[in-house]
Formats: structure tokens, sequence, C-alpha cells
């Protein structure tokens, strides 16, 4: 009889301290601001630390609730229209008179109305996949706000809100400040909750999770509306930082979003990763784009380098930390094939 | 079982189909125009690249899969050849053709080495492919455009040359159609995509190789992708590097729509075919009945997501009949 025991918590050791993704995205930034400074001479300073962020953190409030939903093992695609729709509908309830605090309101409901659209969609159909959802509810919203605002700009936004997006407290940029704050919040909601614990426990397994007794339909609402409110985040620091909004902003945020999450180490499958990693892979990219910005480098050669890095990471995580399938299909098929049946041994 | 999901089928195609019908009238009563022979050939003619892709799309989906980057295959292939026609103005269409599928082809065979050899996710290696291909499609034109005049006629004939009256897009489309419903539905291969998609232990274990099986339609969907960018670019007289952006989302959408299974393992080549016309109408006809091109992607939408959730009430309830039937 082999004697069993159960470790709740895994032992501590230096082995699994240092082979950890995180520690991997830690010297690629490193890296990255390596080059950056060799590149620049006027690169390494604390100014640029604390000024280039604001330029590539609008859309990184996205990554924190996405982080969420890839770890529920689903994935959001309709999250660049969310930030359109509710950008466009805010610019336009401004513009017909509304005061510019109930805007933002608004804007801040649209996009958590269309997180909730999407998160009821999916547990009443839970047949479809969550790409399906949102690939639908991303055309319609996308659709809906060039209803709203057809090829037209909307702006002219009072002064306190251009603040909002290139304002700073003291040299820390106001967006930095929030972003900060918010990514505190997901990190404790993720990490320190039964909430957080019970979506790790729903990405490994569904229906091990409904049976435990887990609300599985109302967690994942309730993290479409968090994403869905996050939307409304980007959508007003974006809206602030350009000045006016159009029905096209934010295309294609939703393919970079996925991008930074998975390479934060994220895994597809569902149940693995930490909030961590997405954070880093957030400003790795971030700074990347800053410091080929400054060799003038063209933007799509930064196209190239961010799917290299996503498909790279990808690669190395199946390999190092095992693969999609590496748990499931084919190993047990082979052990399942190989196995010899019972009644084949009789003569 | 096999009876209740024929039924589905045939069901959800029957629907599509009364559908159709319904919007042609209703177009046809807005607008007296709509169904003559020149605006159907009209309409069928801009769907072509759509049906052509959606094919492939089809056999993606079918073994679970997705592919996102066809949007940029479209775009690389097409600006190749219509590079290529820059530099050697006398060179054949049939050999610009071919160039483009070939493109389109290691494109392919890149995914499917990624999804089929290394585990990757589909919609995260064709999220990555998408992007690189997309990249290097700047990269290869130096952002410039390749425009008409500086095309063969004979390239744009690809798209714009007529046979016995009858548009070459339409051509290709049809017997790309017809070729590939004989493939998924007659040959070996093509049932083993059913056999991957639907059970993949199964289908390993009755000596399928999936592996292969996976690579193969990940290469077909980027050669398919190939020729849909040759004749895109030779429809449209231009070639930029920005071509047929969030086109994968069309493809994605006709699929969809023609009832291919995103769970995969469940989808017929009949069902595609009036997706795609369905979604070509959407894209295409909207603007003939005075309807405002702003109310075109909402009104796509929306029908996408009423054709999805409807499948999905109509199986349910074929479901409870099923059940309700066996215990009797």
């Amino acid at each position: 009889m082999v004697e069993r025991s159960i470790r709740v918590e895994r032992q501590w050791s230096w082995r699994t301290f240092l082979f950890q993704w995180e520690w991997l995205l830690v010297l690629i930034f490193i890296a990255v601001n390596v080059v950056n400074s060799t590149l620049s001479p006027y690169y390494f300073t604390a100014d640029t630390f604390l000024q280039t962020p604001m330029t590539f953190l609008d859309m990184s409030f996205l990554v924190l609730p996405m982080t969420m939903v890839i770890i529920l093992g689903n994935i959001d695609i309709s999250v660049g229209s969310t930030v359109a729709l509710s950008a466009v509908v805010m610019a336009v309830a401004y513009n017909a008179g509304l005061p510019m605090v109930l805007a933002v309101v608004l804007c801040l409901l649209v996009a958590s109305a269309c997180g909730f659209l999407n998160g009821l969609l999916m547990t009443k159909f839970k047949e479809l996949s969550s790409v399906i959802v949102t690939l639908a509810t991303m055309i319609i919203y996308r659709g809906i706000a060039y209803v709203i605002l057809q090829d037209q700009a909307a702006g002219k936004f009072p002064k306190w809100y251009s603040a909002l997006g290139w304002g700073s407290i003291g040299k820390v940029p106001l967006i930095l400040i929030v972003f900060a704050v918010c990514a505190v919040v997901f990190g404790l909601l993720l990490h320190k909750t039964s909430f957080g614990r019970k979506i790790y426990g729903m990405g490994s397994n569904l229906t091990a999770s409904r049976y435990s007794g887990v609300n599985t339909d109302s967690i994942i609402v309730i993290v479409s509306v968090l994403t869905g409110l996050m939307a409304g985040f980007t959508a007003l620091f974006l809206t602030s930082r350009m000045g006016s909004t159009r029905p096209n902003v934010a295309q294609g945020y939703e393919l970079s979003v996925i991008a930074m999450v998975v390479l934060g180490g994220v895994s597809t499958s569902g149940g693995k990763g930490r909030i961590a990693g997405p954070l880093l892979a957030i400003f790795i990219i971030g700074f990347l784009n800053y410091g080929l910005g400054l060799v003038n480098v063209q933007a799509q050669v930064l196209l190239i380098i961010v799917g290299l890095l996503l498909i790279l990471s990808v690669l190395v995580l199946n390999v190092r930390f095992g693969g999609r399938y590496k748990r499931s299909v084919p190993g047990a098929a082979k052990k399942l094939a190989t196995q010899e049946h019972p009644s084949e041994k009789s003569p | 079982m096999r009876r209740s999901a024929s039924f589905t089928e045939s069901f959800r195609e029957l629907g599509l189909l009364v559908f159709i019908i319904v919007i042609c009238a209703i177009f046809q009563i807005r607008n007296r125009n709509f169904l003559t022979l020149e605006n159907i050939q009209d309409l069928l003619t801009n769907t072509a690249i759509l049906s052509i892709m959606s094919v492939g799309m089809m056999m993606v989906i079918l073994t679970r899969g997705i592919d996102l980057s066809v949007g940029s295959t479209v775009a690389i292939a097409g600006m190749v050849s219509a590079l290529t026609v820059q530099f050697f103005r006398g060179i054949s269409p049939v050999v610009s053709v071919v160039e483009a599928v070939a493109v389109g082809t290691v494109v392919g065979v890149l995914n499917g080495l990624l999804v089929a050899r290394f585990n990757v996710l589909p919609i995260i290696a064709t999220l990555g492919t998408m992007n690189v291909i997309r990249g290097l499609t700047y990269v290869v034109s130096g952002g410039a455009w390749v425009s008409s005049y500086q095309m063969s006629r004979g390239f744009k004939e690809i798209a714009t040359g007529e046979l016995l009256g009858v548009s070459n897009p339409i051509i290709m489309a049809v017997v790309i159609n017809v070729l590939f419903f004989y493939f998924i539905n007659h040959m070996r291969t093509g049932r083993q995509i059913y056999a991957v998609g639907s059970n993949p232990e199964a289908a390993d274990i009755s000596g399928i190789p999936r592996r292969r099986i996976v690579w193969l339609v990940y290469t077909l969907m980027g050669a398919l992708s190939g020729l849909g960018g040759v004749i895109w670019v030779a429809k449209f007289a231009s070639a930029q590097s920005d071509t047929a952006t969030g086109f994968e989302l069309s493809v994605i959408a006709a699929t969809v729509l023609g009832g291919v299974s995103i769970a995969g393992g469940s989808g017929k080549v009949s069902g595609l075919i009036l997706g795609t016309i369905l979604l070509g109408i959407l894209n295409n006809a909207l603007p003939l009945i005075n309807v405002s091109p702003f109310w075109q992607q909402a009104i796509q939408g929306v029908v996408i997501l009423a054709a999805v959730l409807t499948n999905v009430l109509v199986k349910r309830n074929n479901q409870r009949f099923a059940l309700r039937r066996r215990a009797i």
C-alpha cells in the first residue's frame, strides 16, 4: 500500500520559484529597455518611465478582465466594439446637452450593459461558444455605433475631461494611477477572494465547479460585466486623449489585448495564469512600441514582432509547461489504444 | 439520433432558404430592379470570394479550429501577385493565380504547423500569424499601393472576364464548391475531417491521422485564401497593404450562418452556400433598397445572432422530442 499524502500547499522551492513565466517576462522587459536606452541617450530617465505609459495604457484596462475571461476558458472579441459604442454614446449624449459627468456615467453604463448582454447570451445559450456569441455582438455593437454617428466624429469636450487622459498628479500621469488602482483591485479579486478561486475552478473544470455548488452562471455574468466596465474605462481615456471619437475607434483592440494576456502566460485552455504576467506583457509591448518609434521603425513591423512574440510565447509555454493536448487527447488516446483489453486475453 | 440530427440540419437549411426568399421578396417589392439577371450576376460576383473562402473555413471549423489569418492571407497573396505583375507585365494570368495560391498555401502550412504539430490553440496561433502576415504585407509593399494602371489587362480579367456570359469569379466559386462538396462528402479524407472534429480521441484510436488532417485543413484554407486574394486584387484593380482587413470575420460569419457548428463535426456544404448567399445579399443589396450603408453592419450582426440562437433553440426542441420518443 502506497502511503498517500494530500498536500494543500505546494512546497516552496527555489526551482519552482525561478522557473516561472513571469521571470522570463521580466528579463524580456529589461532587454527591451536596455535596447531602447542604447537607441537614444535621453531614454533612460525617470520621466520616460512615467510619461511613456500614457501612450499605451488606455487599451490596457481591457487586459485585466480579459485575463479573467481567458482563465475561465472563454474569450471575448467584442471588447473593441464595446469601447467604440460606449465612446460614441457618451460623445453624442454630451453634444445633445447632457452634462459631461452624466455622460461619463452613461458611457460606463452602456459599456457594462454590453458586457451584461454578452454574459446573458453565454449563460442562456451554453451550447454556443463564447467566440460565436462575442463575434455576433462585436458586429452588432460596432454596427450600432455606426448607426448613431455614421461616418462623423463627435467631440468638443470640456477642458477638465481632456485632463483625464493627459493630466498628471505631480509627475505621475493620472491614467497610470487609475490603472494601478484597477490592477490592484483585479489582482486582489483574482488571487485573494473566493470569487477568484471560483474563476480558476471553473476554468479547470466547469462541470465539477457547478456540481460543487458554484453559481457558475452568475460568475460568468459578473466577469462579463467587469469586462464591459473596463471597456468603458478604456473608452473614457481613449476619447479624452484623442479629443473626439468616431465609430471606428478601438478597431482590433480585442486582438492586441488577447495577445498581451497570452504573452503574459495565461493558458488559453483555462484555469492557469496569474495577473502579474499580463501586466508585465502590457509594459513589454508598450515600451517595445515606444522604442521602435524612437528609431522610426514602421508601426507595421511591430505587428510582426507582437505576432511572433505571441506565437513564440505559446510555443515555449506548451513545451515547458505542458501543452494543451498533453493532459487530454493523444496521451489518453494512446494509453487507451495500447491497453490490452481484458477480454482479448482469454483464449 | 441520426434521424433527428439530419432533421435539424434540413430544418435549418429550409429555414435559411425561406429567410432568403422572404428577404428577396421584400427587396423586390422595394426595388423592381433587384431580381434582374444583371443584378443577380453582380451580387454573386461580389459574393464569390466569400463563398470560396468559406468552404475552407468550414473545413477548419469542422475540426474545431478557427482561422483568423485569412484576411491577412488575402492581402499578402494579392499583394505578391500584383507586385509580380507590376514588374513582369507580360506574365500570364494563370501564373498569377498559381502564385497567389502558392503564397496562401505557405501561410496555411505555417498555421497547420502551429496548430497540428505544436498544439497551439487555433485562435491564438492564427491571431499571431494574422499579425505577422499583415506586417509582412506592409514590408513587402513598402506601404505603397499597386494601382490599376500598373496591372496588365490579363491580370484584371481574372476577376472581370467572362465565360459564356458568366463572370469568372462565379465560375471559380462554383467549381470550388462542387470540388469540395465531392471531397468532403465522398472521399475518405473528407469524411475523416468530420471524424476528427466530432471526436478527436475516437479518431485517434481508429487510426485516423488526426494531426495530418488538421494540417491539411489549414493548408487548404490558406490555398483558398490565396485564390481569394488574387481575385480580390484583380476585381478592385488595386492592391493595398490593408486589403481585406476584418474579412476573416465575414468569412466566419458566413460559415456560422450556414449552420457549421463551431463545436466541430457538423455542417454541410449545402447549408454553407445558403449562408454565404444570405450574407452576400446583406452585404451588397441593402443600398439597393435605400437602407443607409451605416445600418448594414448592425443588421448583419442581428441576423447572425438570430440565426445562431434559432439554431440552438431548434436543436433543444428537437432533443426534447427525441427524448420523449425514446421514453415511449
